[in-house]
């Protein structure tokens, strides 16, 4: 044998060579090596280019190496058990067949910790490539492992394999959203989402611990990636794709293994929504929270620590807790005090301007519906809607009108809102307290909805069609908000700019003749061409 | 037989020997009915009845059915004649021969002669053909003559009905013809019918098409020679072509107009044009005011009509409006410095024999040539201002003047000017054409106008549109609405220069409002795709960013151009309306990160105050931004008892950029109009320029305020309106910026004196319900004998039961009738069966 010469050789012509014939290179050397144990060297070229520079040749060897060493764990040629030292192998008393396998495993762990390095690697190319390759690793343990025991009661998985993966995904300094992406595709299977979903726990325990409650925006952003890409079975009946081809798993886990599934996604959720988070993030957990996490944990109402103190954070991110406290509050029977108050104080102008705003007022009539309310309340809230819907845009009044209009109807207690005959000649002030945090003290029955009055005037035609209702009393169907709730300005321009047919334009008689003049001369006044 | 059939058939026989008539003088067959009223004008059909008749009538139709129904009973074989029509009784029973006959035909014919192109149809006699029966006859005839009687009586009949038969066929042909045609059917007739005459139609309009084209081709051709006829009326011999006749009658019936329009034109003085044109200005203002309530359109509001001074007010119009635009820019550039070129231009062609055809066409010729034109072309005048028409009679008049004194001594003035007039005409010419084409693309245009001064570029678009106006030639009309979306085009561009070429936009203004009026509906798409265009963009980033930037220049531009062209203040119009969400889109998605931002934002707010200065519509976003603005200029951002509205924030990184740097920069600061430009860029290298810009956009920030709150002063929430405003000013503002603190307690005193009680809401009132009258409905009956006091279902049901009630007792007469028959006949068969009747 003379394997440094051949490997100076060999590491001079992939020097040389371009990639394609690198990568020809290695196959061939893969196919040598497993022809034949004369050639086990050659295995130190492959680790070599694994580590090269260029981005094609790294790729042809984490090729080269998945083949390689899938193929020997298959063969079993890796060795079983208690891995022996390097040395000790050679002064051990082994049999030369253990040597050769004690040889081959220690290039295997030396090539996964290459590869588990790539997952940092600045190539996506390199990056994918590598996990994947780790995955078929992990399949390969999985049917052939490495441990040395009776396998045939035990059921076996490379944790280890598998946490080291997940610990490298979640990286603290970079984003790692595309190659989260790809690994969904391998959390497609339930074992893997099983021990990963466990991994992901332990890891986030772990970092989090060690910043010591700061937040770390960046690993927290790949956690969420990672947990949100999670897509939990829905019966247990689904189970059926696993890595490891073993009916082991079910026993592994024991009881039912949806149960199981529920309670380390829960686990694994609580674990990361215990620590603090940035507001983005709290935004993004809450726009997911009702419909891909609650349905799946086996006690949604741990969430209620969480979504509460989402709910006293205020703006935008109390309006999406919102949804999940409803879906608690509906679903799993809880008793959420001052929760109509809260919602009284969430009322402020910024709720007609968030991106959330089709999904506040879905919900806000929602829990509006009830027509056990007592009739301050209401009146607090339409009063309390109409005096914010003096600065709100006209997508917005189109929904709030509507909105106002039906909790009238639905509690015609409310009509002296818009209509009290009984004080029509005195004029007064109006007694509504704008300040008022509670709905009851805020006297909003005594007074009117004179801000309806004024949208009357209101510049779009709807709006002050919308508005005119109130001149009239009021029909008792009820209007049907859920049309408008997603309709954009656009739209709303493309009513007038798409008619079909206009009979003819109104033109303007003042005939123009400078840029600056006309309409009062406003703008001629403050501002001059040059 | 039997007795009982022996006397029906006695019956029988009598009823059939004897004539009606006889039956009827027959006093022991009549019964009469008696009536017991005479009523005048009634006839009766049942006065008489004979009921002999009428028995032995039904006895023999139940013999003839349901006697041999009877019979046929408990038997199960039948005969049945399957031949076409048998039991048709509807069918004539030629009608049935001539199916028949046709469909044999067809069997036959499909069969064998699919394929048989060339050979007719065989003729036949009684299935036989007549070829065959030709040979076969001379065969027969050489046969023994011992059947020669059978054989003629054979032939007789054949002859016989040979006729018959032919004849047979022959209407069959026609028939089928007509069978052809019938089958078509009543629709399908009508069809054609109605298709026959939209052909017709067609084929009309397109005839009086032709016809009009040629008409105006013959009127352009006598434009341009009439003009030379005027000057020339003494070398009138001159003219070719024409027919004399026809060139006579014409400058008869010319005479004639101007005889007529002469005493018109005196007719107004400047009080009563005064007067009609502010009723006009009445009018339209009250249609205005009727759009900005949004109440319907009564009818499609037509584009205002001009009268002008010419308007002989005898209800003469032709229907087409849109070209007294053109006319009214005739008044506004003919006037100035372009009118000594013109009468040099005109001077020139009187003495230079009309040296260039395309002068011919100047616009100015147009107007002298109008003054004598017939009838159609009065029109056009008839729009031109009262200026423009006193200044081209007075060419007129001059003219006339000049050619007399061109015929008496036509030389000497001619050596006088014609060099410098030459030399000024060439100076004109280097300078502008006096036609264009119209652009076919933007690109056209902008080559048409680049290297030109600002107002000529204004005289270019002015003459192309003069020159393509639509009463000129056909295809004019789309070319020039084309024109007017490639200005706008063009505006856009010279908005995002820069510099910015707004001075040139300005000029361009009353072009571009020219043509808007002459094309409405051109205009409004035009401006509606930009603002579409816009307004999808901005979405498109809102979606993407949640935020957008501020509105490049070219937009503001376009919202002020959309202002000056079409009404703010209507209720919906298909402009104005997305114009204004425009607005109110920009000054709530798009956040203010620097003085530009501000700037444009400000240039918004006061195109939003112009949009409702007269309609004083509530714009929400309009105050936002206000206040918003005036945050900006708070130093102490702590404890401000007032909300800030998104895109503005309470706190953060752009929410200092009002407040000034040092206050020093108060003392010198004065007011001056900002320069659009600033929207776009704005250098601002040290603070006391970056102060004075801050104090100016305060300025027009609390001037907008001061509108604002004139607007709205009628709302019933002014005061929740304006609350944030007023403590803004009172507590955070009141102690800094000298300059503007009149401004601002102005504002504050007038927000302050808005009185803050209002009565409560109520209903508007409703007519109220009458309640139910209990007095009886008296209804005068008029017409006896009808059924009354019932709607016509109730009618018509009542009419139908009778109806059914009759018919029922009838059937049950028929019943009761038949079954007597039945066992008379029954009794009978007994009795024959027993031999009762056999004695």
């Amino acid at each position: 044998m003379a394997p440094a010469k051949k490997r100076n050789v060999s590491s001079v012509k992939t020097a040389e060579k371009s990639a394609k014939k690198a990568k020809v290179d290695l196959s061939k050397t893969v196919e040598r090596i497993l022809e034949s144990r004369k050639h086990a060297n050659d295995v130190f070229d492959i680790l070599e280019s694994l580590q090269a520079e260029q981005e094609k040749e790294v790729i042809s060897a984490v090729a080269a190496c998945s083949e390689l060493f899938c193929a020997l764990l298959e063969r079993k040629e890796l060795f079983l058990g208690k891995l022996p030292g390097e040395e000790d192998a050679l002064s051990g008393g082994y049999s030369a067949e253990d040597k050769y396998r004690i040889f081959m495993r220690h290039r295997y762990t030396s090539c996964v910790e290459i590869l588990l390095e790539h997952l940092s690697h600045e190539q996506y190319d390199i990056k994918e490539s590598a996990m994947c390759c780790l995955m078929k690793f992990a399949a390969g343990e999985g049917l052939h492992p490495l441990e040395d025991l009776d396998w045939s009661e035990h059921y076996s998985f490379p944790r280890e394999l598998i946490q080291a993966l997940v610990d490298n995904l979640l990286s603290k300094a970079t984003d790692n959203s595309l190659l989260i992406s790809r690994f969904q595709e391998f959390l497609e299977m339930e074992d893997v989402r099983y021990y990963v979903m466990s991994s992901i726990r332990d890891n986030v325990g772990k970092v989090m611990d060690k910043s010591k409650g700061a937040v770390v925006p960046v690993y927290q952003n790949n956690v969420f990636t990672l947990m949100s890409s999670i897509s939990m079975p829905n019966q247990e009946s689904e189970l059926t794709n696993f890595m490891v081809k073993q009916e082991g798993f079910l026993n592994a886990i024991r009881s039912s293994a949806t149960q199981e599934h529920k309670r380390v996604f829960e686990r694994m959720w609580l674990g990361f929504l215990k620590y603090k988070l940035p507001n983005s993030m709290y935004k993004k957990v809450l726009v997911i929270l009702h419909d891909s996490i609650l349905p799946y944990m086996s006690k949604p109402t741990l969430m209620i620590d969480f979504l509460t103190a989402a709910y006293e954070i205020g703006g935008a991110i109390s309006l999406l807790a919102l949804n999940g406290l409803f879906v608690l509050i509906h679903q799993h029977n809880l008793d959420y005090p001052d929760f109509y108050k809260k919602l009284y104080n969430l009322l402020e102008p910024s709720v007609f301007h968030v991106k959330y705003r089709a999904r506040f007022f879905h919900l806000a009539n929602v829990f509006l519906s009830s027509s056990h309310l007592p009739v301050y309340l209401v009146a607090a809230f339409a009063k309390r809607l109409a005096r914010l819907a003096l600065t709100a845009p006209p997508t917005a009044l189109l929904i709030v009108l509507p909105f106002i209009y039906n909790l009238i109807r639905r509690h015609p207690s409310c009509r002296v809102l818009i209509h009290k005959p009984s004080a029509e000649d005195e004029p007064f002030e109006d007694p509504y307290l704008t300040d008022e945090e509670d709905p009851a003290q805020c006297r909003a029955l005594e007074s009117s909805l004179w801000e309806i009055k004024s949208l009357q005037k209101h510049y779009h035609p709807d709006v002050a069609k919308a508005a005119l209702l109130i001149n009239t009393p009021l029909s008792e169907q009820e209007d049907d908000i859920s049309e408008t709730l997603e309709v954009t300005t656009y739209e709303l321009m493309e009513k007038d700019l798409k008619q079909p047919e206009i009979k003819s334009v109104p033109l303007e008689f003042e005939t123009a003749t400078r840029l600056l003049k006309g309409g009062g001369d406003v703008l001629g006044q403050h501002f001059c061409l040059a | 037989m039997g007795k009982a059939p022996k006397k029906r058939s006695l019956a029988d026989k009598v009823r059939k020997t004897k004539t009606t008539s006889e039956i009827k003088n027959n006093p022991f067959e009549v019964k009469i009915n008696r009536k017991k009223f005479d009523v005048l004008g009634r006839k009766s059909k049942h006065d008489v009845g004979l009921p002999g008749v009428s028995r032995s009538k039904a006895v023999n139709k139940r013999k003839e059915t349901l006697l041999k129904e009877y019979k046929q009973k408990n038997r199960c074989s039948k005969f049945i004649d399957r031949r076409f029509g048998e039991y048709d009784t509807k069918m004539a029973p030629e009608d049935k021969i001539l199916q028949r006959f046709t469909m044999e035909r067809q069997r036959v014919h499909e069969k064998k002669d699919v394929y048989n192109l060339n050979e007719e149809e065989e003729l036949t006699h009684y299935g036989q053909s007549l070829a065959e029966m030709e040979k076969f006859n001379d065969v027969v005839n050489s046969d023994d003559e011992s059947e020669e009687k059978g054989l003629l009586s054979a032939e007789l009949t054949a002859s016989h009905f040979g006729g018959g038969g032919g004849l047979l066929r022959k209407k069959a042909l026609g028939e089928e013809e007509e069978g052809g045609q019938r089958a078509k059917s009543r629709q399908e007739l009508i069809e054609e019918l109605i298709q026959k005459s939209k052909q017709e139609k067609r084929e009309r309009q397109v005839q009086r098409e032709e016809a009009q084209e040629l008409t105006e081709k013959l009127d352009q051709d006598w434009k341009n020679i009439q003009s030379l006829m005027v000057k020339k009326t003494p070398k009138a011999d001159k003219q070719e072509e024409k027919p004399k006749l026809e060139e006579y009658d014409m400058m008869v019936r010319e005479l004639g107009f101007e005889m007529k329009a002469q005493p018109s034109e005196k007719m107004k003085t400047p009080e009563e044009l005064a007067k009609e044109e502010r009723e006009k200005l009445q009018k339209l203002e009250a249609d205005r005011l009727r759009r900005m309530m949004g109440e319907e359109v009564v009818e499609g509001a037509q584009s205002q009509i001009h009268f002008s001074a010419d308007d002989l007010n005898d209800g003469f119009v032709l229907d087409k409006h849109d070209k007294k635009t053109l006319a009214y820019q005739d008044g506004k550039w003919n006037m100035g410095e372009e009118e000594e070129e013109e009468e040099e231009d005109e001077a020139e062609d009187e003495e230079g024999e009309g040296e260039s055809s395309e002068e011919q066409e100047s616009d100015a010729e147009e107007d002298k040539v109008e003054e004598e034109e017939e009838e159609e072309e009065e029109e056009e005048e008839e729009e031109g201002s009262g200026e423009d028409d006193g200044h081209s009679d007075l060419e007129s008049e001059q003219e006339s003047e000049n050619e007399e004194e061109e015929e008496a001594s036509p030389k000497p003035k001619k050596t006088l000017s014609k060099e410098e007039v030459k030399a000024q005409q060439e100076a004109a010419k280097a300078e502008l054409p006096y036609t264009f084409a119209a652009p076919e693309s933007y690109n056209d245009l902008k080559d048409m106008l680049r290297g030109h001064t600002s107002d000529n570029q204004r005289l270019i678009v002015a003459r192309t549109q003069k020159s393509n106006h639509p009463s000129l030639a056909v295809g004019n009309k789309l070319k020039l609405q084309k024109l007017f979306g490639f200005l706008l085009e063009y505006i856009g561009e010279l908005a995002t220069r820069s510099p910015p070429e707004l001075s040139t936009i300005d000029k361009l203004i009353p072009e571009v409002y020219a043509l808007c009026q002459m094309f409405p509906d051109a205009a409004c798409k035009a401006m509606q795709s930009i603002l579409g265009d816009a307004a999808h963009s901005m979405e498109e980033t809102l979606e993407v960013k949640g935020h957008a930037a501020f509105p490049t220049l070219d937009m503001l531009i376009y919202l002020k151009v959309t202002a000056l062209l079409f009404p703010t203040s209507d209720f919906r119009h298909p402009v104005t309306t997305p114009a204004l969400l425009f607005i109110s889109q920009a000054l709530t998605k798009c956040p203010v990160r620097s003085l530009q931002d501000l700037t444009s934002g400000l240039v918004l707010c006061s195109l939003g105050v112009e949009y409702v200065s007269f309609s004083k519509r509530f714009l929400p976003e309009l105050i936002n931004f206000l206040v918003g603005t005036l945050h900006l200029a708070v130093q102490d951002k702590a404890s401000l008892g007032y909300i800030v509205v998104p895109p503005f924030r309470a706190s953060g990184k752009y929410s200092d950029l009002l407040v000034l740097s040092s206050s020093e920069s108060c003392r010198s600061w004065s007011k001056k109009s900002l320069p659009l430009s600033a929207t776009q860029q704005l250098d601002l290298e040290n603070n006391p320029d970056r102060d004075t810009h801050r104090l100016t956009c305060l300025s027009t920030c609390l001037d907008l305020v001061k509108r604002c709150c004139l607007l709205y002063k009628d709302l019933p929430s002014f005061t929740h309106i304006f609350q944030p405003i007023r403590t803004l000013l009172s507590k955070h503002l009141s102690t800094q910026t000298l300059p503007l603190q009149e401004l601002s307690s102005e504002i504050v005193e007038a927000i302050s004196s808005m009185p803050v009680t209002q009565s409560a809401l109520v209903f508007d009132k409703r007519k109220p319900i009458p309640l139910k009258l209990l007095t009886p409905k008296i209804v005068e009956v008029l017409d006896y004998g009808k059924k009354r006091g019932s709607t016509r279902e109730e009618r018509e049901k009542e009419r139908l039961k009778h109806k059914y009630k009759r018919e029922f007792k009838g059937a049950l007469r028929e019943i009761r009738k038949d079954s007597r028959f039945l066992a008379r006949e029954k009794l009978n068969e007994v009795m024959n069966r027993c031999g009762y009747n056999s004695s």
